[in-house]
């Protein structure tokens, strides 16, 4: 099981469309997939059409009185499952403040899916707070969408800083520039020369273009409902990149996924 | 983040506006080419749409979204999906006994098995790559190598898989949508018609998968099918759905000499009808497949069925009418005679793989040049009982048996089939302990070989009339025969292998189709069924005394006495 995480301290940057057009390809190639809409406002669960409801909330979660494996809705799609996003995740950072081991509890929550997933994604809220350091903890790579302005790539460098002052455990970091605007010159050029120059940038640019933002209309992932689209096709490369990163194997020499 | 909730109110106007004037074609026609039945999943309910709802399928499920008054919806159908199906299993239902239900589907030119289990849980499956295609019958051997294989092999054995069903099936999918249109549940339907072992429609079979996480929606889409006229809940396997379109039942014809259920007050003659009908019955059933010689079953169940008869016609000829004994006891000892000579080249060739591995002195490949005699052989031995079965003897001996047979099922005489019973295991009972003692060290092979044959009948006759006597008294009263009987098998089996390889040796030596090498690892293989002989004749004293024991006669004469009691 590999556990790719969507992240950025910035919102609206598109960690939920990355994490839901990866996790939708992910389950196409045939990889048995899990995404857990980990941000409150439940962007996930609202393109894939389920209610942003847990049972017992957060805390059931957190503190193991309801098991992940009751809480998971199947989405539309062949292989692919949804965690839902709860109002009361708001609070995540409480809750795993009074848990034990908090930075090391959302690895120890997702251990036993591994017999059933062999991808999971995490979409996480813009923050960086004890809730993000467990998220770090837990992934295996990290997919940091940015927007190509000199801040983001600042907010990157602070990122790369911060996981390695970590102990033990650390994700791989694979950055991709999002939202893309054509017509800007700023954008094109600082997209072309970081992937060229930092091998934590991965080469395949997610574009400004309209068949992302029709996603909330749609209800559906961009791959799905448009899968010859140029937004499409970059989903497609980047999720390639973000495999090969994450070292996983072609879905048919997994163990499962014949079954 | 309020502008992410201002973006998702925005969305739910946009959402409504799109539910008014949008279908839902666009969501269904992705998942169109991608329909995906596994058998049973966790939750899911099959229903049969019986009688004139068979034809009326779009009506029905418009009924059943209507009666559920706003709760769910259909999106549009997928496009049809055909398949071709074929069910697979052994002559005598190994699979099927085992809980086991083994399919090749072919659909958009993918062929797959599939194996599932007792309640349709997927267990393996196997993709069979292009020009990979199976004719069956097939061995075991020519599946692919995987776990399909591998579960499949324990059960299966040396039996062949024959096609035991054949349907086509097109198969449609359709999505339950909650108000979110959200998918709640798939529902497929499956039009299948039966291709053999005769053509024949089955009734419409709709399968309701939940979701995961939706399974309180869905049941609401289940109830409200099931409340319509017509559909009717239905979770037989596709397998016995086919057999029954087919007016077949599962496991009713395996070749298997069996005892049949007899009253113990029942005439001995009709009783003994019964009996040697049911076994002639199996000894045909097996004709065709040791004919195209399927698997080297059929020809070993065909000669337990005339074994058992010859025993019968031995031991209980007195209770035959007249001259019946004498006219058909010649005929099967030729029929059993005719089948023995390619059953004992099956029995080295089955063996084969682990008599060469057990080498030690020899190499494997010097035995190759044996293994090429012994096939050769086999299909010379096989081609003469070919023409033997397909002689005017046997149809003479079939045509007039099976007059025989009928004939006696009206015999009046009044010994009944539990007085008959009685008497004949308690001889033959006598007849084995008095050959048994017999028996000193110095006897030669022929003694056991003999005292063999006298278990042999011993056996038969407990076997035979079986129903007459408690299951646990029978299996205690066998127990010390059964192992006398292992005993003796080792001892005269290796006998006659030993011999036999002796006289291969010869006429190979003749044909100079025998490399000296060969002729050494023959000799080596000879060697150890001389000390699997010796082991045994060791074994034997021990093995009859315990037969020979007074507690082990008294059970045996206890259920010999039960059959009239």
């Amino acid at each position: 099981m590999r556990i790719f995480a969507t992240y950025n301290i910035k919102g609206g940057v598109g960690k939920t469309a990355t994490a839901v057009n990866l996790g939708y390809l992910a389950a196409k190639d045939g990889y048995r997939v899990l995404l857990w809409d980990l941000d409150p406002q439940g962007a996930a669960s609202f393109l894939f059409r389920i209610k942003p409801r847990v049972k017992g909330g957060g805390k059931a979660l957190i503190e193991g009185t309801r098991s992940i494996d009751a809480a998971i809705k199947g989405t539309d799609y062949d292989n692919l499952d949804l965690l839902p996003a709860d109002f009361t995740y708001r609070n995540l950072d409480l809750l795993l403040d009074s848990a034990k081991r908090p930075a090391k509890r959302l690895a120890a929550l997702l251990a036993p899916l591994k017999a059933d997933y062999d991808v999971i994604f995490l979409d996480c809220p813009p923050s960086i707070s004890l809730l993000s350091e467990s998220v770090l903890r837990a992934a295996d790579v990290l997919l940091v969408p940015l927007i190509p302005t000199t801040l983001s790539v600042r907010t990157l460098d602070q990122l790369t800083e911060f996981l390695g002052e970590l102990d033990g455990h650390r994700p791989e970091v694979l950055a991709f520039f999002s939202m893309i605007d054509r017509r800007k010159q700023l954008h094109l050029r600082i997209a072309e020369e970081l992937p060229a120059t930092r091998p934590d940038f991965a080469t395949t640019i997610i574009p400004s273009v309209s068949a992302i933002e029709r996603m909330s209309v749609e209800r559906a992932p961009v791959t799905a409902f448009s899968p010859r689209s140029v937004a499409s096709r970059q989903y497609g490369a980047l999720w390639q990149e973000a495999r090969q990163r994450a070292r996983l194997a072609p879905a048919a020499d997994h163990p499962a996924a014949a079954s | 983040m309020t502008g992410v909730i201002a973006s998702m109110v925005n969305s739910r106007l946009i959402l409504d506006v799109y539910l008014l004037t949008c279908v839902l074609i666009n969501l269904s026609t992705e998942r169109a080419d991608s329909i995906e039945v596994s058998s049973v999943q966790n939750g899911s309910r099959d229903f049969v749409l019986e009688g004139d709802a068979g034809a009326k399928t779009e009506l029905i499920l418009a009924a059943a979204s209507d009666s559920a008054a706003g709760g769910f919806t259909w999106a549009a159908p997928s496009a049809t999906l055909n398949r071709r199906r074929t069910w697979l299993d052994t002559f005598d239902w190994r699979l099927y006994r085992a809980g086991l239900t083994l399919e090749q589907v072919v659909s958009r030119g993918r062929t797959e098995l599939v194996l599932t289990g007792r309640d349709g849980e997927v267990l393996a499956q196997a993709q069979l790559t292009d020009g990979g295609r199976l004719h069956w019958p097939s061995l075991i051997s020519a599946l692919p190598a995987g776990p399909l294989r591998e579960q499949l092999e324990p059960v299966v054995g040396v039996r062949a898989l024959l096609a035991i069903a054949r349907a086509t099936s097109r198969v449609r999918e359709r999505r339950a949508l909650n108000g979110d249109d959200k998918t709640i549940a798939r529902l497929f339907t499956d039009q299948m018609a039966v291709t053999y072992p005769v053509r024949a429609a089955a009734a419409p079979r709709l399968t309701l998968m939940p979701l995961r996480g939706y399974h309180g929606q869905a049941d609401r889409v289940g109830r409200a099918l099931s409340n319509l006229p017509g559909v009717t809940n239905g979770n037989a396997p596709t397998l016995d759905i086919a057999l029954r379109a087919a007016d077949r039942r599962p496991g009713e014809l395996t070749g298997k000499a069996a005892a049949v259920r007899l009253r113990g007050s029942t005439p001995a003659t009709r009783a003994l009808a019964t009996t040697l009908t049911a076994l002639f019955d199996a000894l045909e059933a097996n004709v065709p497949g040791t004919i195209s010689d399927i698997d080297t079953e059929f020809l070993h169940d065909l000669r337990i069925a005339v074994r058992w008869t010859r025993s019968a016609i031995k031991l209980c000829g007195g209770a035959l009418p007249d001259g019946v004994a004498r006219r058909f006891r010649p005929e099967f000892r030729w029929l059993g005679d005719l089948t023995t000579p390619t059953r004992d080249l099956d029995v080295y060739l089955l063996g084969y793989a682990s008599m060469s591995a057990a080498l030690v002195g020899a190499t494997e490949a010097e035995l190759t040049p044996f293994h090429d005699y012994l096939t050769r052989s086999r299909k010379a031995a096989h081609t003469h009982l070919l023409r033997g079965l397909r002689s005017a003897r046997f149809a003479r001996l079939h045509d007039e048996w099976r007059d025989a047979l009928a004939d006696m099922k009206a015999s009046r005489r009044r010994t009944t089939v539990a007085q008959l019973a009685a008497e004949q295991i308690k001889a033959a009972q006598r007849r084995a302990l008095a050959a048994g003692r017999s028996i000193t060290p110095a006897s030669p092979a022929e003694s056991l070989h003999d005292l063999r044959k006298r278990c042999k009948e011993l056996r038969y006759l407990v076997e035979m009339f079986g129903s007459l006597h408690d299951p646990s008294q029978r299996w205690q009263a066998v127990r010390e025969l059964k192992a006398l009987q292992d005993c003796l098998g080792e001892f005269q089996d290796a006998e006659v292998q030993r011999a036999e390889i002796h006289a291969f040796a010869a006429q190979m030596l003749a044909d100079r189709s025998a490399p000296a090498a060969t002729l050494l690892a023959m000799g080596e293989i000879a060697a150890g069924l001389a000390l699997r002989q010796h082991q045994a004749r060791n074994d034997f004293d021990s093995r009859f005394a315990a037969f020979a024991s007074r507690s082990s006669q008294a059970r045996l004469s206890a259920l010999a006495k039960s059959t009239i009691a």
